[in-house]
């Protein structure tokens, strides 16, 4: 078996890492295992093994970039302790991204999804359509289909996107819905 | 740094109705960031210090309906959702004026007229701590910054143009149309199978066809219409696809 992994790829693993680390530097997006893989020709496997190797070892020099996994895939960034000396550099402020109204909508679309405009309106109580709106345009949420009931109203889920800036490896990395109950007297 | 981020912080707490002035001919009222039917209610709960799973319905619903009378200069829409609180409130109210019948033994027990509407809330009130948890962690996440996109739009042809895109593209050629001013000729209207042969053809001569010249080069809505008909079918129905070759660039049709 070793030998014959050892005819067909002649990488050691510390240059599986380092181009691994490459790949990962470049892409814009969230890279997959399976994607690795495939660039590398290289099993899942071996990828998987040198990631989290290579995670390791920004974390053992106390590296000013991190490599995280979000939205199913693995991304480079900066280590959050850092962000005022980024903004400094950048000039840049932190900004609401979102309204309240449009957070409250993505949070039921979120737990609620595939979830359809009268649905979110029973739960919030308001209408929204506008902030339905600015999560479309945000590429937030997506529409999934249509749901087979009187109707046929659209439903919505969350996207990629979401989990990107959210910072979630996936859906199932938010708190369960339940736990938000605790909270209330 | 020490500049202001008044911009990032929401006070989850403090977005709570309130009256901001009352004179004698002026009532000023603040609605906070949600300003729902259903925040308004759990505010006016949390007022009386009553028990959310034991609402003084009666006390509630007059409480709500001053606030409602203090509203109705408000915008309509957001009025309207009020409205149909009111209604519901004042309708379980009623219900708990009347007496109970007792049915005989076998009948389950008579629900509360109340239970309808404490769920809503206590619904409601998890997606707004849901929110919460949702607004910390964007604000963790703008903490830490990513590389931006290497240009590689040239050699990433499966850039995804959505049925959105092709409907902004559809609607700005439709604007521009509307803008023009010109005079009526009357032409011979065009059947969609003719314009499916006409695209088709010209598809096979051109290999590939931008869709913003293509829209632009139709006479009249009815043909812009059926033109934009066309192209979603041929692409169900061909081995014909939709390209972007650049984010935001032109929509290409083409041969597989």
């Amino acid at each position: 078996m070793d030998a014959e992994i050892e005819e067909k790829q002649s990488r050691s693993i510390g240059e599986i890492i380092s181009i691994v680390e490459a790949l990962i530097f470049v892409a814009g997006e969230p890279l997959t295992v399976k994607t690795l893989a495939e660039v590398l020709t290289e099993d899942k496997e071996t990828v998987e093994a040198a990631v989290e190797e290579l995670v390791q070892e920004y974390e053992q020099r106390e590296s000013g970039l991190q490599i995280r996994a979000i939205a199913g895939g693995w991304q480079i960034g900066t280590r959050a302790e850092f962000h005022e000396e980024i903004r400094r550099f950048l000039k840049t402020r932190p900004s609401a991204k979102l309204s309240l109204a449009a957070l409250e909508t993505l949070a039921v679309i979120a737990y609620k999804q595939p979830v359809t405009v009268p649905e979110i309106l029973e739960i919030r109580g308001v209408q929204s359509a506008s902030a339905i709106k600015t999560l479309l345009d945000k590429r937030l949420i997506v529409a999934k289909g249509r749901k087979e009931t009187v109707g046929r109203p659209m439903q919505y889920g969350t996207s990629k996107d979401f989990m990107i800036q959210f910072g979630l490896k996936d859906l199932s990395e938010l708190p369960s819905i339940e736990d938000f109950e605790d909270l209330i007297q | 740094m020490e500049q202001p981020t008044e911009q990032l912080s929401f006070d989850f707490k403090s977005v709570q109705p309130h009256i901001v002035s009352e004179t004698r001919d002026e009532i000023k009222l603040e609605l906070g960031a949600f300003a729902g039917p259903l925040d308004l209610l759990l505010f006016l709960i949390k007022q009386e210090q009553a028990n959310i799973f034991d609402i003084p319905i009666a006390k509630i619903t007059d409480e709500y309906l001053k606030y409602i009378r203090l509203m109705k200069t408000l915008d309509i829409s957001l009025a309207a959702d009020f409205l149909v609180m009111a209604a519901t409130l004042i309708e379980i109210k009623s219900k708990m004026l009347l007496p109970r019948e007792i049915f005989d033994e076998a009948e389950e027990e008579i629900e509360d007229p109340r239970q309808e509407l404490i769920d809503r809330l206590l619904e409601h009130q998890k997606f707004k701590n849901a929110a919460e948890m949702l607004y910390e962690r964007s604000t963790v996440e703008q903490a830490v910054f990513t590389r931006g996109q290497i240009e590689s739009d040239e050699n990433n042809l499966e850039t995804n143009a959505s049925v959105f895109d092709l409907l902004t593209v559809f609607q700005k050629i439709l604007e521009r149309h509307k803008e023009e001013i010109k005079l009526e000729i009357e032409r011979e209207e065009m059947s969609l199978a003719e314009m499916l042969k006409h695209l088709k053809a010209k598809i096979f001569k051109a290999k590939e066809i931008s869709l913003h010249e293509l829209f632009q080069e139709m006479q009249t809505r009815p043909e812009l219409v059926l033109a934009f008909i066309a192209v979603l079918e041929l692409v169900r129905t061909e081995n014909i696809k939709l390209l972007q070759r650049k984010t935001f660039g032109d929509v290409i049709l083409t041969k597989v």
